[in-house]
């Protein structure tokens, strides 16, 4: 058995949440400590914290915050964003973040994961891929937050990154991503399907049933959320119920 | 009263001090021999690779600390890959020397991986009590089938099943997600990052050292 992990997901810039719609036209939502602290006294399972703005600095800028969410979140953390050196993970980790999301430099330099992964364990590298679909029925892998086309095949890409070592894929769709109209199904269903390692599926949920439907229609083996918990649609502790009680999906309560 | 966390340049520290913070009970991170051996309580940290864990332990001169460390009785608590060294080998990139202190060894998930079953087993699962009584333990008062927060590919395999302290189904496969021989404790699972119930075990192992 393995129980499906429920993430929330906070996207930073300038020291606040922000939210956009297809990661873009960004809004303040609220800070990410006192974010954190009430998701995980709701019973989240992992926070994934990403620097919005770290491909424009080409840094991440979050090290402040993990310190001090790691010092009243007792549950996974997982940093993302401007991650381009060994040194950017390690600066990380000590920080008190579990693991890292990759996206950007991946592109660049696809030796980088595997690198990362020999030195701090896959455990700690997740893959992040934003993820566009094409007028071909393809998708197509962007960088920089979802701003920049690279001409990379998503399906071949979650391929490399398994064999280069990556512990983890977080797939995001950017065409659902902040619409709350729901996950990319076939997106997540291809992915999930072709990788062994666990597929994070990011980006739609915008009422609790879209939750249930990609963990039922898929093998994703994590959701991550952000507009349902942030605008406040569905708690942590109200979705998590709903999964076990009504849609009888096995996950931590 | 010190509680002592191994500092051999490998693990998430940072979060095993936090939450003995949280505790109330402040770790002392040191390397020092005579540190370790006037230490109540001792804790050997690690995430990553079997070999690069033993080779700093090395490195450190740490092995020999550890190892009589634990002859004066004083409770150890290994995590993740602090439990899995706790035993004689791995298999993991060919056979690695372990500790030697719990008679066995490190193997890896024995499941096929597929796009269902996936490793590693990153995941919430449940503990289940094997041959020990839970009572006065680390997981005393701790629930039967409480989930922990798992991520690993090896998993330890104690020859002797009476050391087993807890164990863990991943689809269909039960292997041993924690292990108790006298005064040395180990956990495969994160207990500075399994919520409520993982800082009530820290809590236990911090009166465990009293």
């Amino acid at each position: 058995m393995n129980k499906t992990r429920i993430i929330a997901r906070l996207d930073v810039k300038n020291d606040f949440v922000i939210k956009g719609i297809h990661l873009e036209g960004l809004r303040k939502v609220g800070d990410p400590n006192a974010m954190a602290k009430k998701y995980y006294n709701q019973g989240i399972d992992e926070i994934i914290f990403m620097d919005a703005v770290a491909a424009y600095y080409d840094r991440n800028s979050l090290t402040h915050i993990i310190e001090k969410a790691c010092r009243d979140v007792f549950v996974p953390i997982t940093v993302g964003g401007g991650i381009r050196k060994i040194e950017d993970i390690q600066i990380a980790l000590n920080a008190g973040a579990d693991k890292t999301a990759i996206n950007t430099k991946a592109v660049q330099n696809p030796n980088f994961i595997k690198e990362a992964s020999e030195v701090f364990g896959s455990q700690c590298i997740v893959s992040s891929i934003d993820a566009k679909k094409k007028v071909d029925g393809q998708w197509e892998v962007y960088v920089d937050n979802g701003r920049e086309p690279t001409g990379i095949d998503v399906l071949e890409w979650v391929k490399e990154v398994e064999s280069l070592g990556a512990g983890e894929i977080m797939i995001t769709s950017i065409d659902k991503e902040g619409t709350k109209k729901g996950f990319d199904i076939e997106l997540n269903e291809l992915v999930s399907s072709i990788v062994s390692i666990p597929v994070i599926s990011s980006g739609g949920a915008g009422k609790k049933e879209h939750v249930s439907e990609v963990i039922k229609s898929t093998n994703v083996d994590a959701v991550s959320i952000a507009s349902l918990f942030h605008y406040g649609i569905a708690p942590v502790d109200s979705l998590k119920e709903f999964l076990v009680n009504e849609q009888k999906i096995d996950i931590r309560l | 009263m010190s509680i002592v966390v191994v500092d051999y340049g490998i693990g998430n520290v940072k979060s095993i001090i936090n939450a003995f913070d949280n505790q109330g009970e402040t770790l002392v991170l040191s390397r020092d021999e005579s540190v370790i051996m006037k230490a109540n309580g001792l804790i050997l940290p690690g995430v990553g690779a079997f070999s690069h864990g033993m080779n700093n332990l090395e490195k450190y001169g740490l092995v020999k600390v550890i190892i009589e460390y634990v002859k004066t009785g004083k409770p150890l608590l290994g995590i993740c890959l602090g439990m899995q060294m706790l035993l004689e080998e791995s298999e993991e990139f060919g056979d690695t020397k372990g500790l030697g202190l719990i008679k066995g060894k490190v193997i890896r998930l024995p499941v096929e991986q597929t796009n269902k079953i996936k490793l590693p087993h990153i995941s919430w699962n449940g503990i289940k009590e094997k041959n020990i009584d839970w009572k006065e333990t680390i997981f005393d008062n701790v629930k039967c089938e409480s989930d922990m927060y798992f991520v690993h590919t090896y998993v330890a395999k104690p020859e002797n099943e009476d050391e087993i302290l807890s164990v863990t189904d991943y689809f269909g496969v039960e292997f041993c997600s924690s292990i108790k021989k006298d005064n040395i404790y180990g956990c495969q699972f994160h207990p500075e990052k399994s919520a409520v119930l993982g800082l009530s075990i820290i809590k236990n192992f911090i009166n465990i050292c009293k």
